[in-house]
């Protein structure tokens, strides 16, 4: 995995939005901190996964991956093409390359069309098949997922919760994408729907080599599809690196404190109290120097009120922007 | 898991669940029932509605179903045949204002900027206007007829339908289908025409219903102070225009109660369908 081709490759990306009050009236120049100088690498057919609290800028990240934001800066490369400042034509080539599930299923399908045609028409506008074409390909998509082949023909309001979600994977495949931005895919469905669902994407995975950008807000799900899991705190990414290192031996304290908050089936388990959030997440007009965590973290340090801890990398690729990290202090895991 | 083993088409599921709507369904078919009897006129008239006969101000009976007016035409006969105008004028102008309301409010809410802007606020200027006394202004100024009517109330309902198309597009911009069809290139006139389009078709057409109402009773209203349907062409509104003294009123009620019930009639069943099609077509409720 790790000498594999990088397909996508996001440089400082940042977004920021005009904090309220912004009005013909009133101007000010206070701006939300959605997405703060985010890096990160994706490699062909990988899953990184994209975790954080609400409101830390992981969808907004997704969103600008996929163009349906326009970043304020850094860039976005795609095979060494800048998606960045491209306009809406020049994008649209690239886009059957770059896909997107949605969280929400229902909304996510036109409730007016038939399945088939939800499928069909993205493929049949890009020249991907011939409209005659169309339903024995719907057909394969179909069973790619594990739908029967007759749902072709019925409306998304007549499936189930988990079967629309199947239908959304199979609109993001019939482009052929290399990569496919999951945003909380399986949050909105029942436990036992969702591992369903994460083992049908990990099943396509291997059998299509697609890579996906897998946003979630718990530990749970990414950690049982994402390859390397970054950790997003208020616009800002604090800690990057293999699933299973950044689960084992988190580095960041917020890390940990997400990694503490996942359930064990372990009755005698009680999260310690550094795993334990406390206060509400800060705020992201006023980031000050320091670093942004600082006033939730238990160990904060002068320092760390100071100055702004930037991502370094702790070995194996490993990376993790905290001081105390930096000083050697390895957190363990909130067990 | 699958609701249903046999699935249905959406306008299926409409009219099944239209049907349930009792009053809605009986309203339809009595308006279809005055619809084909105005289409029909010039067959079932027993008289020509302008043809003067030896009866004057007659009561209801004999060969003048429903008597005869003050200078000897026969009421049913023209009751027939200003339904007729009354349902074309209704049905013509709401498909005219429908028509100008659906492409500038889809060009208002999906293009924004300026466009939005200036087509917007020409929508204010014309909703600020005393309605009647537009329709009014617009009579005296051309010359009155079925065709200016038409035209006149087309150009004046087009503000609602702009607004709650509009209105509609911005919801449904913010919706993850629409997201989803430009993430996969699709072409600004698929997602206008193929995704957002047939999304509001419902409440178009429910509202689309009040408009047609309106217009029926705009159209009535217009011919009743003499600025509509000119004499001696009959229309409902300048047939009660004919009753408008007391003695009339009081001495010759088969007059306007005719036409009168005949309005009444119109507005309330379209109204009810309307009503029926909001049920029918919420895709909120499931049943």
């Amino acid at each position: 995995m790790q000498d594999s081709h990088i397909l996508l490759s996001v440089r400082d990306l940042t977004k920021h939005y005009p904090a309220e009050g912004n009005g013909f009236f009133h101007r000010n120049n206070e701006f939300i901190h959605a997405v703060d100088h985010v890096s990160f690498d994706l490699r062909e057919g990988e899953t990184l996964g994209l975790v954080g609290e609400s409101g830390c800028g992981k969808s907004t990240t997704g969103r600008l991956v996929v163009g349906m934001e326009k970043p304020d800066g850094g860039s976005i490369l795609y095979e060494g093409q800048e998606l960045a400042g491209m306009s809406r034509k020049e994008l649209s080539s690239i886009r059957t390359l770059l896909q997107m599930i949605f969280q929400d299923s229902y909304q996510s399908l036109n409730p007016r069309k038939r399945v088939l045609d939800i499928l069909a028409d993205p493929m049949v506008f890009h020249g991907i098949v011939s409209r005659a074409d169309a339903p024995r390909r719907v057909g394969e998509l179909l069973q790619l997922v594990g739908l029967p082949a007759d749902a072709a023909d019925r409306y998304p309001h007549e499936f189930s919760g988990g079967q629309r979600q199947r239908i959304s994977i199979a609109r993001a495949l019939s482009l052929n994408p290399r990569l496919i931005v999951c945003d909380e895919p399986v949050s909105a469905l029942d436990v036992s729907i969702q591992a369903q669902i994460l083992n049908l994407m990990k099943d396509l995975q291997d059998r299509l080599g697609v890579a996906y950008l897998f946003i979630a807000h718990g530990l749970g799900a990414v950690h049982y599809i994402s390859d390397r899991i970054a950790v997003m705190y208020l616009g800002e990414i604090v800690e990057l690196g293999e699933g299973q290192e950044v689960f084992r031996h988190p580095l960041h304290p917020y890390a940990q404190a997400l990694i503490g908050a996942v359930p064990a089936a372990d009755p005698d388990r009680r999260p310690d109290d550094a795993s334990i959030l406390k206060g509400e997440a800060g705020d992201a007009v006023h980031v000050g120097e320091g670093c942004r965590f600082a006033a939730r973290c238990p160990f904060a340090a002068d320092q760390c009120l100071r100055e702004h801890p930037v991502l370094t990398d702790f070995g194996n690729g490993h990376l993790a922007a905290c001081w105390r990290a930096a000083r050697g202090h390895e957190c363990e895991p909130g067990i | 898991m699958m609701k249903k083993d046999v699935h249905e088409t959406y306008a299926g599921m409409v009219w099944r669940r239209f049907k349930r709507h009792r009053a809605g369904f009986a309203c339809l078919i009595l308006l279809l029932a005055i619809a084909a009897a105005a289409v029909l006129a010039p067959v079932l008239a027993p008289f020509d509605p302008d043809q003067i006969n030896p009866a004057f101000s007659q009561a209801p009976g004999g060969p003048y179903l429903l008597g005869t007016d003050q200078m000897g035409r026969d009421v049913f006969s023209r009751l027939l045949y200003g339904t007729r105008v009354s349902l074309t004028v209704g049905v013509l102008s709401t498909l005219l204002a429908t028509s100008i309301g659906v492409v500038l409010g889809l060009t208002a809410g999906y293009f924004g900027g300026w466009a939005d802007m200036v087509i917007m606020r020409v929508t204010d200027m014309i909703m600020s206007f005393p309605y009647i006394m537009l329709i009014l202004v617009a009579g005296v100024i051309f010359r009155p007829g079925m065709w200016m009517i038409i035209l006149i109330l087309g150009f004046i309902d087009w503000p609602g339908v702009a607004r709650l198309v509009r209105g509609e597009v911005l919801s449904l911009r913010e919706k993850d289908f629409i997201h989803s069809a430009e993430i996969a290139g699709m072409s600004r006139r698929y997602i206008l025409f193929s995704e957002i389009l047939p999304n509001c078709f419902a409440p178009i057409l429910i509202f689309a219903t009040g408009v047609m109402a309106i217009s029926i009773l705009d159209e009535a209203s217009l011919s009743f102070l003499g600025m509509g349907i000119q004499p001696p062409q009959a229309s409902l509104g300048n047939m009660l225009n004919g009753a408008q003294s007391i003695s009339v009123l009081t001495g010759m009620p088969w007059l306007w109660v005719a036409p009168g019930v005949m309005i009444i009639l119109l507005v309330v069943c379209t109204n009810f369908v309307g009503d029926a099609l909001r049920d029918a077509m919420d895709p909120n409720t499931s049943w």
